[in-house]
């Protein structure tokens, strides 16, 4: 049983290949990890699944159907959300409105109800505006729950942008590095917030530098290196490769 | 939710305001200048959708109003249509030509935008210019005056009551809209186009069809400009009229409905005190626009509901 499907992956920018041959499977239910150096083609491939991007070659299918460079909101109705690495967040927003963006497939935005103000959609809007303050709560936002966005410190943001993307009731989460930048302690909070989002169920893939969150919440880690596929497998067994140790971990990384 | 409410307070008091005005106004040109007010003031409202709201530029706006004018006076003045039915055809049918103009454009973003919507709106200009047989060129033509069922507006006070009770009804859908998923969604791609297609936001549909509202609603604006005057020429869709439609915008500020309506009323209030300067007029706009850009970026209303707040703690 698997999610999602990538086969024979391939993106060319210009002379540049940034993803190669590229094939993996995520299972329902689990944190899988992707890792590698800079440049390694993590990102590229976060752009692929969620359609920024469209593969050069090969397919993606998630619940068996085709993807393949399917535009980011019909995604988004198939159940996939997505994190940024440089946040995405709307500025010109308060923090509940920025999750409430999230909720648009589950609200009334048909165009001559909402310009007439029919009291169905108001009072759907209701509805959902106190979800949202609930799943602000949950990532640990309470405090936010009217502040407009352009107030927030930095963790807050990162944290904004994973309700925001759980507010799209996603099958799989994509977060793309939810740690950087963050401080040891904010980072912590951040690996136990990915594992109450597991815990529920929900299919997370994560692209991540920092190692012991990585170690820590990951079921199965797929390493990149130049676009390729280097190693795929369980933490330990990722950990005992060389040839990761020598393109990524490092000697110092096995202890980590 | 209370009569006190932000929405309805707002309302209320845009409501008064139209009521008390005619009090103040003297003589019949206080009473045009306060019509021509309204109608670019309903105007504005529906440009600061797509600019304020959805973050995208129109410079070409000017001919949507243009063309709702022309069609207004072409179907009554040459082939005696009821005015009503003249001006609901122009605005279809300008509907119709923002909606196939406006995929293509609306995929260009910032300054590429700026240039699809100015080139837009000189081609527009310039048809109306050329096709003298039908327009009456750059002479511009008479309009009828405006009838419903036998009916027909006449005197100020009718006509300020016409315009003002529009207004009131564009505001009150903008306010509608804005407070709406759609609104939410009309910002969320002014914030960040990428964040809101992942979170399902069909970022191009939202702008073709804040694109297509606010034409549409330029062009029944031009309607009623074209009845009121009784007499338009090709400037109405000119580029200069653009420039002052978003000055207009940008001044009172984006994204606040009631901003358009102050920017709409000081920029056409301002030409008629410093008719003197007339052949400097373009330069005035120009310096308030940069003023606008440097000093209070967000324009005056949200600038001074910012100070309020800021004094009220």
């Amino acid at each position: 049983m698997t999610l999602l499907r990538a086969e024979g992956l391939h993106k060319v920018f210009g002379a540049v290949a940034a993803i190669q041959d590229l094939s993996f499977t995520v299972s329902p239910g689990t944190v899988h990890s992707i890792i590698g150096p800079n440049g390694a083609g993590k990102t590229t491939l976060f752009n692929l699944i969620t359609g920024l991007y469209q593969p050069t070659e090969g397919r993606i299918y998630f619940e068996d159907n085709d993807i393949t460079a399917q535009p980011p909101h019909v995604l988004a109705r198939h159940g996939l959300s997505r994190t940024f690495q440089n946040l995405q967040i709307f500025l010109n927003m308060t923090a509940l409105d920025n999750v409430m963006v999230g909720y648009h497939l589950q609200c009334d935005s048909r165009f001559l109800p909402s310009l007439l103000r029919f009291p169905s959609v108001t009072r759907r809007d209701a509805e959902y505006r106190e979800r949202a303050a609930e799943l602000m709560a949950f990532v640990g936002l309470k405090d936010y729950v009217k502040a407009d966005a352009s107030a927030m410190p930095y963790g807050a943001l990162k944290r904004l942008e994973i309700a925001r993307a759980l507010a799209v009731q996603p099958k799989m989460l994509l977060l793309d590095e939810p740690a950087a930048g963050l401080n040891p302690a904010e980072t912590l909070a951040i690996d136990a917030l990915i594992q109450k989002v597991a815990d529920r169920g929900l299919t997370v893939v994560l692209v991540e530098h920092d190692m012991r969150l990585v170690w820590a919440v990951s079921n199965r880690i797929l390493v990149l290196n130049y676009g390729r596929k280097l190693a795929e497998g369980t933490g330990p067994e990722v950990r005992a490769n060389p040839e990761v140790v020598a393109a990524y971990l490092g000697e110092g990384g096995r202890d980590l | 939710m209370g009569l006190w409410h932000p929405r309805t307070g707002g309302l209320l008091v845009l409501a008064a305001v139209i009521a008390i005005l005619p009090a103040f106004l003297a003589n019949a040109f206080y009473y045009d200048v306060i019509i021509l007010v309204g109608i670019n003031a309903i105007v504005c409202v529906g440009l600061n959708l797509l600019i304020g709201y959805a973050g995208q530029i129109s410079l070409g706006h000017a001919a949507f109003f243009g063309l709702g004018a022309y069609f207004s006076a072409v179907l009554t003045g040459t082939y005696d249509w009821p005015p009503l039915a003249a001006m609901l055809s122009g605005a279809v049918a300008v509907g119709a030509l923002s909606f196939a103009v406006a995929r293509p454009i609306l995929k260009l973003r910032g300054h590429y935008l700026a240039m699809g919507t100015l080139g837009l709106g000189i081609i527009i200009s310039i048809a109306l210019n050329r096709e003298a047989w039908i327009t009456g060129g750059p002479d511009g033509m008479a309009v009828p005056s405006f009838s419903v069922l036998g009916w027909e507006p006449s005197g100020d006070l009718t006509w300020y009551g016409i315009v003002g009770g529009l207004l009131l009804i564009s505001v009150w859908l903008a306010l509608n809209l804005v407070d709406s998923p759609v609104g939410r969604a009309l910002r969320s791609v002014h914030g960040s186009e990428v964040a809101a297609s992942v979170a399902g936001v069909d970022v191009i549909s939202y702008k073709v069809l804040i694109f297509v509202v606010s034409a549409v609603l330029a062009s029944l604006a031009g309607s009623l400009f074209a009845h009121f005057a009784g007499f338009i020429t090709p400037d109405e869709a000119g580029f200069i009229h653009s420039i002052e439609l978003v000055t207009m915008v940008v001044l009172g500020g984006m994204a606040s409905t009631y901003g358009a309506i102050v920017g709409a009323a000081i920029l056409t209030i301002l030409p008629q005190l410093l008719t003197v300067f007339h052949d400097f007029e373009m330069l005035v706009f120009g310096g308030i626009l940069m003023g606008t850009m440097i000093f209070m970026r967000k324009g005056l209303v949200p600038s001074l509901a910012a100070l309020v707040t800021r004094w009220r703690r």
